[in-house]
């Protein structure tokens, strides 16, 4: 009996081990490939000297390392109006480019979550189908859509439709076209897997209750897709902040977003403390919704406990 | 016929509710409700009893308003609801699990029906707090629906659906969420509250002794159609087929021939035994016809009764003891098995019948229910 029982023991044992394998790997790759940088970021925009870089970010001292902490970098952004407006601007874009693929993103996971099972699939395939092709080539194919003499452009003039061409490109236009084209299927996708779950029953029972169909969309479908919303609005929102490729390519000069100016910092200036305060103060800025999604998130688990 | 069945159609004081042929196809050639018509008189508890895929779903649902029939017509209190739109009838259902909003409190589920009316915040107040005290909730107002237990949700889900005053309320396996234990004595409450409240209530039910217990008439459905429209306990002593008696509780079915027919007693042989019937019956000699016997009207004995009919003879093959009755199964000499429940009216288990024992099944001559279809 006592045998069968330290066997037993055995057994578990390995399962706790092999469980901890299969946990311990990820979280290892993200201290390694996420925690360590960020850490390393962290340093730097903290060192005094602006040719500061990764070989030398450690002072040493009679073979210690030495620990300065120095400010300057963001003193720098927090007097310099450039970089408070570009935050600024930069959490508008994302947060108009957030709303559009939400008021477009809605209706079509709506309509998507209630067409016949059979040609869903299908649906979301075409959904997808855009990731087939390189991003940069169809950022790329906006340009030659949107300039003065690009096709849209052509084809108004061409029917008589516009005199001058319209000024669709290197602005906050072109900009918002590219991050809402870009972002929607980050909307649609959790928009879509929330919608198709929703309990056709809930909408039957507030008909019965004298509900009309407009007002039973806007009382039970939309509180009770919440958490679609919530996580499609913060699918794009977050990478919106930061997005550096659709600004380069078809925002110009004129829109400011944080992105670029990282870049700036990093390749122009070779100014890596600034650089890296840039970095940290638009993650502290990331981290606020998230903070808010995770909470959402919890209280939904907790709700359903 | 010594006990003629009663008019159980028979035109009422005041009909609520009144459907006419009603029909619903499904994808061109599926009849999930096939020519139905039915009266229901106000105050009414009516229940439509049948296995899934019967159309006692469907058939609900026409009268909600989610489904529209092919072919027929609906009246409530006398008016043509039957293209209404669910959100215009005055009719509320109670939902099979319920459909509680997951998202409002207790309080806004029964409000949620009165504030789309625009009832005054006053009122609607009252209302909603009436509501909760006839379904013994007011303590729980503030919580969502997945912080109540199973009952406690089929409360609120009543309180909803009757908060509006509807002219009928519609309940759709009132009970089948919940526990044997708990659903026999909710059965009662909800009977209760239905009756104080004095609404007209039509349920759709699978379980047979749900209807029973409720319903003060009930619906037999198969395929689509009615097979019988009665009281309870006509429906049940009084089957008018093989199927109904089949569906309704247990049953032993004799195959036989009319032998003897006359106005006040008919016999009817079959291979098993002579059937003494002690009341006429709408058939001639020669017909052929299933004598319907249930379980609990057979009693057994180890000695051979004394009378020349109603008794047969075969051997212990089965007991089922059940705690307030055993379910012996014998097996006659025919090959038939019939089922015979005896009470279980004294402690002493070692009841002197037992596996492998030959038995007497005898009943007495108003017992059975002749079937002639």
């Amino acid at each position: 009996m006592a045998k069968k029982l330290s066997s037993f023991a055995g057994v578990k044992s390995n399962l706790l081990n092999g469980r901890s394998v299969v946990i311990g790997v990820p979280y290892l790759w993200f201290l390694l490939l996420a925690a360590i940088p960020l850490l390393i970021i962290l340093k730097i925009s903290l060192s005094e000297m602006e040719s500061t870089t990764i070989s030398n970010m450690i002072d040493w001292r009679d073979g210690w390392p030495k620990l300065t902490l120095n400010f300057v970098s963001y003193q720098f952004i927090l007097t310099d109006s450039l970089y408070y407006k570009t935050y600024l601007s930069s959490i508008q874009y994302a947060l108009i480019t957030t709303v559009l693929c939400l008021v477009i993103g809605y209706p079509f996971a709506y309509f998507m979550a209630r067409s016949p099972k059979h040609i869903q699939p299908t649906l979301l395939m075409l959904i997808m189908l855009p990731f087939w092709t390189s991003f940069l080539l169809r950022i790329y194919a906006w340009k030659t859509l949107l300039v003065s003499n690009g096709v849209i452009n052509n084809t108004l003039m061409s029917l008589g439709l516009i005199d001058a061409p319209l000024p669709m490109m290197n602005n906050s236009f072109s900009l918002l076209v590219g991050m809402v084209y870009s972002y929607l299927p980050f909307m649609i996708l959790p928009l879509y897997a929330n919608l198709s779950k929703l309990d056709i029953r809930y909408l039957e029972a507030a008909a019965d209750l004298g509900t009309s169909p407009f007002k039973a969309f806007w009382l039970i479908t939309v509180p009770l897709s919440k958490a679609g919303i919530i996580a499609g609005s913060m699918l794009v929102f977050i990478p919106a902040i930061g997005e550096y490729v659709i600004p380069e390519l078809l925002g110009g000069s004129s829109t400011l977003m944080i992105g670029r100016v990282l870049w700036d910092e990093f390749f122009n200036n070779n100014d890596w403390p600034m650089a890296s305060a840039v970095a940290v103060i638009m993650i502290l800025l990331i981290l606020l919704p998230m903070a808010l999604y995770n909470k959402s998130q919890a209280d939904q688990l907790e709700a359903k406990a | 016929m010594a006990t003629a069945p009663k008019d159980l159609n028979k035109p009422a004081q005041e009909v609520l509710l009144r459907i006419e042929g009603l029909t619903k196809i499904y994808d061109g050639n599926v009849k999930a409700v096939d020519d139905v018509s039915l009266t229901v008189t106000k105050g009414e508890i009516f229940a439509l009893l049948g296995g899934s895929g019967c159309g006692k779903s469907t058939l609900l649902r026409m009268l909600a308003g989610f489904e529209i029939p092919t072919k027929g017509k609906i009246f409530l209190a006398g008016d043509d609801i039957t293209n209404l739109p669910p959100y215009q009838r005055p009719i509320n259902m109670m939902f099979q699990s319920y459909a509680l909003f997951p998202h409002l409190s207790v309080w806004e589920n029964v409000a949620f029906g009165l504030k789309r009316d625009g009832m005054p915040t006053a009122e609607l107040a009252e209302r909603v707090e009436k509501m909760l005290n006839l379904v013994q909730l007011s303590k729980y107002a503030k919580r969502k629906p997945h912080q109540l237990s199973g009952g406690q949700q089929q409360r609120v889900a009543l309180a909803r659906s009757l908060a509006k005053r509807p002219k009928l309320l519609l309940l759709d396996e009132p009970l089948g969420a919940l526990d044997k234990k708990l659903r026999e004595t909710t059965q009662l409450e909800l009977v209760n509250i239905i009756e104080e409240v004095g609404v007209t209530c039509v349920l759709v039910t699978h379980d047979q002794e749900e209807a029973m217990t409720m319903a003060s008439r009930i619906a037999v459905m198969s395929e689509g159609s009615f097979m019988q429209v009665g009281e309870p306990d006509a429906v049940y002593e009084m089957p008018n087929s093989r199927h109904v008696a089949d569906f309704i509780g247990n049953v032993n079915i004799f195959e036989g021939i009319v032998d003897i027919d006359e106005p006040d007693h008919v016999t009817i042989r079959s291979p098993e035994c002579i059937h003494y019937v002690g009341h006429g019956i709408s058939g001639h000699s020669g017909m052929a016809v299933g004598v319907a016997l249930r379980p609990e009207k057979i009693m057994l004995s180890k000695d051979k009764p004394e009378t020349e009919y109603n008794w047969c003879e075969g051997e212990v093959i089965e007991m089922v003891y059940f705690g307030a009755h055993t379910t012996y199964h014998l097996k006659l000499d025919s090959g038939m098995v019939i089922k015979a429940q005896e009470l279980n009216n004294t402690r002493d288990l070692s009841c002197n019948l037992t596996w492998g024992d030959r038995a007497y099944a005898y009943w007495n001559d108003l017992a059975m229910a002749v079937l002639t279809n």
